[in-house]
């Protein structure tokens, strides 16, 4: 609630300073000059927010299956933790901005670079949590389940992997939060469509208000991927304490 | 210590534990030095001493998730029930209750319907769908308390099952465990740092000393049940175990 107070209050301050300042619309356009962009354009906006919610969608979907992959294999072989962990450090210190035209190259305009670009940026962030909630797990609930006969995928299914599972929500929110960022960039590398594309083109054209619209769905999009993670979490784990809005105080 | 020294049987049939000259170290620091007893079939053995005296260490050897550096181990299948109760947060009463039978391969329903009866049996009727977040100190304990009884070992490893609670709920407890275990007998290993709990409900008690533990006294408790701490029996053998310990 108090959120929305703030977002209100900017946006408020935002249109107030438009008309006291005198800029002119494609400097910096008021809210209500967004507004008007996201009714009459709606049509090319929902075209190229298609485009780039496929993207995201995908990318992330890429990213959840290589990253839970990824880590049960650190978890589960010593070697391989020696052998890849170092590399996966080294797939994000890959200077994204650079790389994605040289994918573009590689791939052509279409879908399949974006997917690259987000994979790899969103892979990152839901293996790091959730390969370290697995190595910190109370040794003694392994203990108890070993001394119950279990073996070692039993330990998995009934100990490891449900005490991780807190962690790789907190990873996938993560991801979604890089994740418009790293379409963005990939359809500023080359592409014919996307809400990324649409803002680069909206500037030379002029129509800065369809650009802050661009923008506007984008968040709306990213927002709302977050929230449905928030409450899928809150429902499937409600044994898990974290408290999904960040810190806060109970009351 | 040699390794070539060490012997752990593993039998199914008879229900007793024997320790003979079983020692072990973690690294440098000795834990255990040279320790012997025998716990008979249906037998309740006490084992009491200072904190960080081994006691955990002779529990892991017995249940066979340790293996000693030296000595003989008899023991048939032990199941351990660790220190805290070590619940799953996830699981609801039933399912925590059921885990042995999970982990030996039973369905979920099947499992379910097999921990039902006991968790009525200790009084958590009601409570069955609970997640342990929301069960008190004493209820999660007979949870845990199931859930080993429910592993179908002919031995119990129960290290400071009581450890966490408050007197009251303590007190409690413990008369419900040696009701329990009148009602079906088991071999059990009890370890605590509390000498007046291991007169109440063992036959026999094991006082060792600091680190390196070993064995001070063995004291058998042959006193009526059910027993209270204020029975002069138990106050002389309380007495006593002390004096052992000093």
């Amino acid at each position: 609630m108090a959120a929305l107070l703030v977002v209100v209050a900017f946006v408020a301050a935002w249109q107030l300073y438009t008309v006291v300042s005198g800029l002119d619309e494609f400097v910096l356009p008021a809210p209500s000059a967004v507004a008007g962009s996201l009714v009459e354009d709606r049509a090319l906006l929902a075209e190229n927010f298609a485009v780039t919610a496929t993207e995201m969608l995908l990318g992330l979907a890429c990213a959840l299956v290589l990253g839970v992959a990824l880590t049960a294999l650190l978890h589960l072989s010593s070697a391989a933790r020696r052998g890849l962990y170092p590399l996966l450090v080294g797939t994000q210190v890959v200077p994204i901005v650079l790389v994605a035209p040289l994918l573009v190259v590689w791939f052509g305009f279409g879908v399949r670079p974006k997917l690259f670009i987000v994979a790899l940026v969103c892979f990152f962030p839901i293996v790091v949590p959730t390969l370290d909630a697995l190595r910190r797990i109370d040794p003694d609930r392994l203990k108890l389940l070993r001394t119950l006969g279990a073996s070692r995928w039993q330990v998995l299914r009934f100990a490891e992997a449900p005490s991780a599972l807190p962690a790789l929500f907190t990873g996938t929110r993560l991801a979604v939060a890089v994740a418009a960022i790293a379409a963005v960039l990939a359809e500023y590398s080359g592409s014919e469509k996307g809400l990324g594309r649409l803002t680069l083109q909206s500037l030379p054209q002029l129509e800065t208000a369809r650009a802050y619209a661009a923008i506007v769905v984008l968040m709306a999009f990213t927002l709302t991927l977050y929230a449905g993670l928030v409450a899928l979490e809150r429902r499937l784990l409600p044994w898990a304490s974290s408290s999904p809005k960040g810190p806060q105080t109970r009351s | 210590m040699e390794a070539t020294s060490v012997k752990v049987a593993r039998s199914q049939m008879a229900a007793e534990v024997v320790l003979e000259g079983v020692a072990h170290a973690y690294g440098e620091v000795r834990a255990l030095a040279d320790i012997g007893l025998r716990a008979a079939p249906g037998e309740v053995v006490a084992i009491v001493g200072p904190s960080g005296c081994g006691k955990s260490t002779l529990l892991d050897i017995v249940c066979g998730l340790i293996t000693p550096q030296a000595g003989r181990v008899e023991a048939p299948r032990a199941v351990l029930m660790p220190q805290r109760d070590q619940l799953l947060p996830w699981l609801t009463a039933l399912d925590n209750a059921a885990l042995a039978l999970r982990v030996a391969g039973a369905s979920k329903a099947q499992a379910r319907a097999a921990a039902h009866p006991l968790l009525k049996d200790l009084g958590l009727e009601g409570f069955e769908r609970t997640r342990p977040a929301e069960l008190s100190g004493g209820m999660r304990q007979r949870v845990a308390f199931a859930r080993t009884l429910l592993a179908g070992a002919p031995v119990l490893c129960l290290d400071e099952p009581f450890g966490a609670l408050d007197a009251l709920t303590r007190a409690d407890t413990q008369a419900w465990l040696a009701g329990a275990l009148e009602r079906t007998p088991r071999t059990v290993l009890l370890v605590t740092h509390d000498v007046e709990e291991a007169v109440l409900l063992a036959d026999a008690v094991i006082v060792l000393s600091p680190r390196p533990g070993r064995v001070l006294a063995t004291l058998a408790v042959e006193l009526p049940r059910p027993r209270a701490a204020t029975d002069p029996g138990v106050v002389a053998l309380r007495a006593q175990a002390l004096r052992a310990m000093r």
